[in-house]
């Protein structure tokens, strides 16, 4: 079976199925203002009808979006992304003991339970490729809580105004990585979900979904939807990771210095974004230790610290660090490009600082 | 084993610091288990005389005697730590940096000539070494316990130099100025207070004063966008940590020099006897 149709019955019904299934069903929700991904057992948990504007700096929703009231997908993104439930702020790796004169290590377990993500976009899904490259070989710990993943997509039907997933290649369709995607359709008036498998373990459940054969019709407002979404206005030009390699010593970067906070939320919000310092704590009875990894950035001077001071000295050069890595060195360490045209980082500069922008103003010669 | 001996000294300040160590309620115990607390006024009358291994010191040093009994602290205690925004940036007191002294002592005294001070309430840091700071109004009590213990075992302690942005991503906070244009210096002041007002909806006031990167120029070009004046932003940067850089430059920002007239006329009686400020 190549796809479904299913109503919201349906959909509710996956979401139980896959609760009884022992998966953790997190979704998105409102939390603070925000679409946020958070624990869901109901289709009404769901910010119905909910948009999102974004442009630099700014974060907004809307209650009426143009569709009706009841799209669950009407968002573009969840505000912070799925990356904490892959890779998590912080967390214990090890402990040591002092028992008798002698140091006794313990390794922590890492923490994965059994998750279904439900409405990921496709640049989400094309951030976990990228981290799948970069983190699975060489952390069992990301590795096993990949492993215990579900994850549903969800095909954009429009883009916030941060969007730049097309210009990267990586959306707004859903393609790969997925194990079940979902297009919401309201053509006709019926409010209805085209489903289709992306793995085995999808297919397995396409199998069992409560709906039926999607109709041309149906194909033809997943096409539009996709089409519409895919009307976005942000872009990288094509020879960024180029155009980055031969502009380090290009004026502009001293004018994003001043700008920029060195605050470190875009490093933050970013989905491919991996940077950890490790730290020890102990107790005050002297007996035992935990190293802990914590997430950091390349904006803080202790990330490039050595002898002597930081080696990027100041905001000028950890911005170009930052920019230069995602866009251009990434491709050289990982085969890929670093950036998924999500817009985070664009939207969560507390002063709008746009990549986007950025590499443009590179593109005029000095 | 000889324990490692405590020492708690305050100087201008409010002791609320001070209290936070009382405030580890059965951590205390612990505590002093594993130290012998020689000084500790809050807490006990009775004082050990030094050296000591650590000394924790509250406080602005705003009086002559104040800057003469922090040297022998210093003298006598291998480890010094400034505590609290006081301490570390001259604290509130630290706002009279601003103004002319002889015009703040006679708005506020009665007989401002009996007032032994110094022109300026400064942090320790300005008078003596200072090993580590602890920031804050008043500091956290988990970063507290991780100096101790980091002392006591010898280890660096792990103390954000880094924004409260990271601080605030990291719990899961949305940020309130790009989600609700809420004025905020989490952009430019350091992490450790465990995102206090962030988490509730408000913007960072900075009590934990500048962080190591700081760049208020470009946050400030934000705040004037979401419509605070100059005069504001000045007012919010000269609040717990005023007198302590970056935060001093945009303090003195729309700053009136002369103090509202004086309702009961002491500054002009003032005038008249001379004062005994020191420089």
């Amino acid at each position: 079976m190549k796809a479904r149709l299913i109503d919201k019955s349906g959909l509710q019904w996956l979401l139980d199925r896959l609760g009884s299934q022992g998966y953790e069903v997190l979704a998105p929700c409102l939390e603070n203002g925000v679409v946020e991904a958070g624990p869901v057992t109901s289709l009404e948990e769901l910010p119905a009808g909910v948009e999102e504007e974004t442009e630099a700096g700014r974060y907004r929703l809307r209650f009426d979006g143009k569709e009706g009231t009841d799209l669950l997908f009407s968002h573009a993104l969840t505000a912070m992304g799925w990356q904490r439930f892959l890779h998590p702020s912080s967390e214990p790796l090890w402990r040591a003991e002092l028992r008798g004169g002698a140091l006794e290590i313990q390794p922590l377990p890492a923490e994965a339970p059994r998750r279904a993500l439900v409405g990921l976009r496709a640049c989400d899904l094309a951030a976990i490729s990228i981290q799948d490259r970069v983190l699975a070989q060489n952390d069992p710990r990301y590795a096993r809580r990949r492993e215990n993943l579900f994850l549903v997509a969800v095909n954009c039907g429009r883009a916030a105004a941060t969007c730049f997933c097309h210009a990267m290649g990586t959306g707004p369709e859903v393609k790969q990585g997925h194990d079940l995607v979902l297009t919401e359709l309201v053509g006709g008036g019926a409010h209805r979900f085209l489903v289709e498998a992306g793995s085995e373990a999808g297919a397995g459940m396409l199998q069992a979904l409560p709906g039926r054969e999607p109709e041309a019709d149906d194909w033809e407002e997943k096409r539009a939807r996709i089409e519409a979404a895919s009307r976005q206005r942000r872009r990288l030009p094509e020879d960024t990771g180029d155009l980055l390699a031969s502009s380090l010593d290009h004026p502009h970067w001293e004018k994003v210095g001043e700008r920029c906070l060195a605050c470190g939320n875009c490093t933050s919000v970013c989905p491919t974004c991996f940077c950890s310092r490790m730290v020890e704590r102990t107790g005050l009875d002297g007996q035992q230790a935990t190293h802990w990894r914590l997430r950091d950035s390349c904006f803080d001077s202790e990330h490039s610290y050595l002898h002597g001071g930081p080696v990027r000295r100041d905001r000028a050069a950890r911005y170009r660090q930052w920019l230069t890595h995602k866009l251009h060195h990434w491709q050289a360490q990982f085969g890929t490009t670093g950036c998924t045209g999500c817009g985070r980082c664009i939207t969560w500069c507390p002063v709008g600082i746009d990549l986007t922008e950025e590499v443009a103003a590179l593109e005029v010669a000095a | 084993m000889n324990r490692p001996r405590l020492a708690i000294w305050k100087f201008s300040s409010c002791d609320g610091c001070q209290l936070m160590l009382l405030d580890l309620e059965e951590e205390l115990l612990a505590l002093a288990e594993r130290v012998g607390i020689a000084r500790f006024l809050e807490a006990s009358r009775r004082v050990a005389p030094g050296p000591y291994d650590i000394s924790l010191v509250e406080g602005a040093v705003s009086t002559p005697e104040q800057a003469a009994q922090v040297e022998r602290i210093r003298a006598e205690s291998k480890v010094l730590v400034a505590i609290g925004a006081c301490a570390t940036a001259g604290g509130i007191q630290g706002v009279r940096n601003f103004l002319d002294f002889d015009q703040v002592a006679g708005y506020v005294y009665p007989q401002p000539e009996v007032i032994d001070s110094l022109a300026r309430a400064t942090p320790v840091s300005e008078h003596v070494e200072v090993d580590y700071e602890l920031h804050g109004c008043p500091i956290e009590k988990g970063q507290l316990m991780e100096l101790v213990s980091a002392l006591l075992a010898g280890r660096r302690p792990d103390l954000p130099a880094y924004a409260q942005c990271q601080e605030c991503k990291a719990a899961g906070t949305p940020c309130v100025m790009v989600s609700r244009s809420e004025p905020c210096l989490g952009p430019v002041t350091r992490a450790g207070c465990g995102n206090r007002c962030p988490s509730v909806g408000r913007g960072c006031y900075g009590c934990f004063g500048p962080a190591e990167e700081a760049n208020p120029a470009a946050l400030n070009q934000q705040l004037s966008a979401l419509g605070m004046s100059e005069a504001e932003i000045g007012r919010w940067y000269r609040l717990y940590n005023a007198w302590v850089e970056p935060f001093r430059k945009q303090g003195g920002v729309g700053l009136k020099p002369d103090l509202p007239r004086d309702p009961v006329g002491r500054a002009s009686a003032r005038q008249q006897t001379a004062s005994k400020s020191h420089e």
